[in-house]
């Protein structure tokens, strides 16, 4: 049975992974097996790397392989793209049992996944769709936060959305929604800046109102990835967060606001689609790096 | 409808933005688990009938590399596809190829296993299959289409058209695709359903009595077919 604890008093659920955390202040990159031997001779000291869990849920062969011989040079974070936390059914008790083999076998410094939806009755829809933010998903998106953290025996990062709708039946608004989750289920959240500067210009909101509003004390780990520009049906901007190309200006200078405001916090660059060469991905991850290095007060988000 | 744009703008290419993704996402994961087939049929062409297969048999698991194993069936069905009889095959093939991909790790049967065994054991052999074995049986050149179009190297006349039997295989890393002798489907299909040698090799012999039962369990080692082997009762 799956219990929703109250952060406050469980300190034991917000302990980090690993004694020594050591991807503090660290910025890393996706992984991608083209990669792997440029990486093994050229990564940046102290670098970490993210996986998608489901490219690691099979039985065996050369994905594991490869994840088997970064890991044991580097840490590894596992971000699940297919969980379904935010759908009104339970969650794929398969699925969570697969979640939690590969966190036994791998050991991740960090382990999340997204607010969002991805499947339906039977149906796996292969991308993260949005959900109303009430009472009551608030409600199931706990639930399902409590079971997957006892599936995996440690806290969970819980990441913001990119969306392109939202919803008439709405309560609450999304920083008020996912600070209540962080609250209730002791997760941590993963702050996607990308996802902010792409809703905010979709929905037409500043971003740095969302991120003031946002819980930023809780945030444990960031992204950061590149979008495409479209437009909607009047014509306007519509970002689409594509993780197919450079972090954009506007992250990057929303990204430095963040840092200097709460300090170095884990710092991870996606580039999905149209996978570049390892030196150009590297040196996104040194970019990051580098705001991560100016001279700050350590964590100052409470 | 219960979605919006900001300030109830319409929300009509906003949601097309999720419909879009959820169909160009499911035909890229058919295109890279059926490139030869994508390479013969051509990318416009594949995504239209990778589009009605996603409509009539969506994915049922999360974990993208196991779908579309109804796709081969569905091609031979297919309206359009009618002319590339040999087609669906070369899906069966490429299916088989990423199975055996993700299957479990065993180290193969080495071939020095087979010369320890006493001749007098030989018929009650029974071998234990590779979890990577697959067999993918062809009334046509199946193996030589798949090669053809795999990779990116220039296409050719396929210079000898019968039937290809393949034998589908990653030992180590490599995946590896092999073409059975005649005869040899049958027998390792045999084998790998718990016979013996000895009732394998008779039913094989029985539908293609040319077969060289030595140098084809051979060849089957070789190409790491088996993990393991026991002396039957």
């Amino acid at each position: 049975m799956s219990s929703v604890i109250d952060a406050s008093t469980s300190p034991a659920a917000r302990a980090l992974r690993s004694p020594a955390q050591p991807i503090a202040g660290r910025a890393g990159t996706s992984f991608k097996h083209q990669h792997l031997e440029a990486i093994l001779s050229d990564a940046p000291q102290g670098s970490f790397f993210e996986v998608h869990a489901e490219n690691y849920m099979g039985a065996g062969g050369p994905p594991h392989r490869a994840l088997g011989r970064l890991r044991r040079e580097a840490p590894v974070s596992i971000h699940g793209v297919s969980l379904s936390i935010g759908g009104p059914q339970p969650l794929d008790s398969a699925h969570v049992a697969r979640l939690r083999a590969l966190v036994e076998r791998y050991d991740p410094v960090l382990v999340s996944e997204h607010l969002a939806w991805s499947s339906h009755g039977t149906t796996y829809f292969n991308d993260l769709l949005p959900l109303p933010y009430t009472d009551a998903t608030l409600a199931r998106v706990c639930e399902h936060i409590a079971q997957v953290q006892d599936a995996i025996r440690c806290p969970m990062l819980l990441e913001n959305p990119a969306t392109y709708v939202l919803f008439r039946d709405s309560t609450m608004s999304e920083t008020d929604f996912v600070r209540a989750v962080a609250r209730r289920t002791g997760c941590g959240l993963l702050l996607d800046v990308n996802n902010v500067y792409v809703s905010a210009i979709n929905h037409g909101y500043c971003p740095l109102q969302y991120l003031a509003t946002f819980p930023l004390g809780a945030v444990e780990e960031i992204h950061l990835a590149g979008h495409v520009e479209q437009t909607d049906d009047e014509g306007d901007r519509l970002l689409i967060d594509s993780h197919d190309g450079p972090v954009a200006d506007a992250v990057w200078a929303l990204f430095g606001m963040v840092i200097a405001r709460c300090g170095p916090i884990p710092t991870l660059v996606e580039w999905d689609g149209n996978v570049p060469d390892w030196p150009v991905l590297k040196a996104e991850a040194m970019a990051a790096q580098a705001v991560l290095d100016r001279d700050r007060p350590a964590n100052v988000c409470a | 409808m219960r979605v919006t744009g900001p300030s109830g703008k319409a929300a009509q290419k906003r949601y097309g933005v999720y419909r879009n993704n959820v169909t160009v996402s499911l035909i890229e994961a058919l295109a890279a688990i059926y490139p030869a087939v994508q390479r013969i049929t051509g990318g416009e062409f594949f995504r239209a009938m990778a589009r009605f297969h996603i409509r009539s048999t969506p994915p049922t698991s999360p974990l993208l590399f196991e779908y579309g194993h109804d796709f081969p069936a569905f091609i031979e069905k297919y309206e359009h596809a009618q002319s590339m009889p040999w087609l669906a095959d070369i899906a069966r093939i490429e299916r088989a190829w990423l199975d055996a991909y993700h299957t479990a790790d065993a180290a193969p049967l080495k071939p020095e296993a087979l010369a320890a065994v006493p001749v007098n054991c030989l018929a009650d052999l029974v071998f234990v299959p590779h979890p990577s074995t697959r067999i993918v049986r062809s009334p046509y050149p199946a193996i030589a289409i798949f090669a053809m179009n795999r990779g990116d190297s220039p296409v050719g006349p396929i210079e000898i058209v019968e039937p290809e039997d393949a034998l589908i295989t990653r030992p180590q890393d490599e995946v590896v695709v092999r073409r059975l002798p005649p005869g040899g489907a049958v027998f390792l299909a045999s084998l790998i359903s718990g016979e013996s040698l000895g009732v394998a090799a008779a039913t094989a012999c029985e539908v293609e009595p040319s077969i060289q039962i030595a140098a084809c369990i051979t060849d089957m080692i070789e190409a790491g077919a088996f993990a393991a082997l026991r002396c039957g009762e």
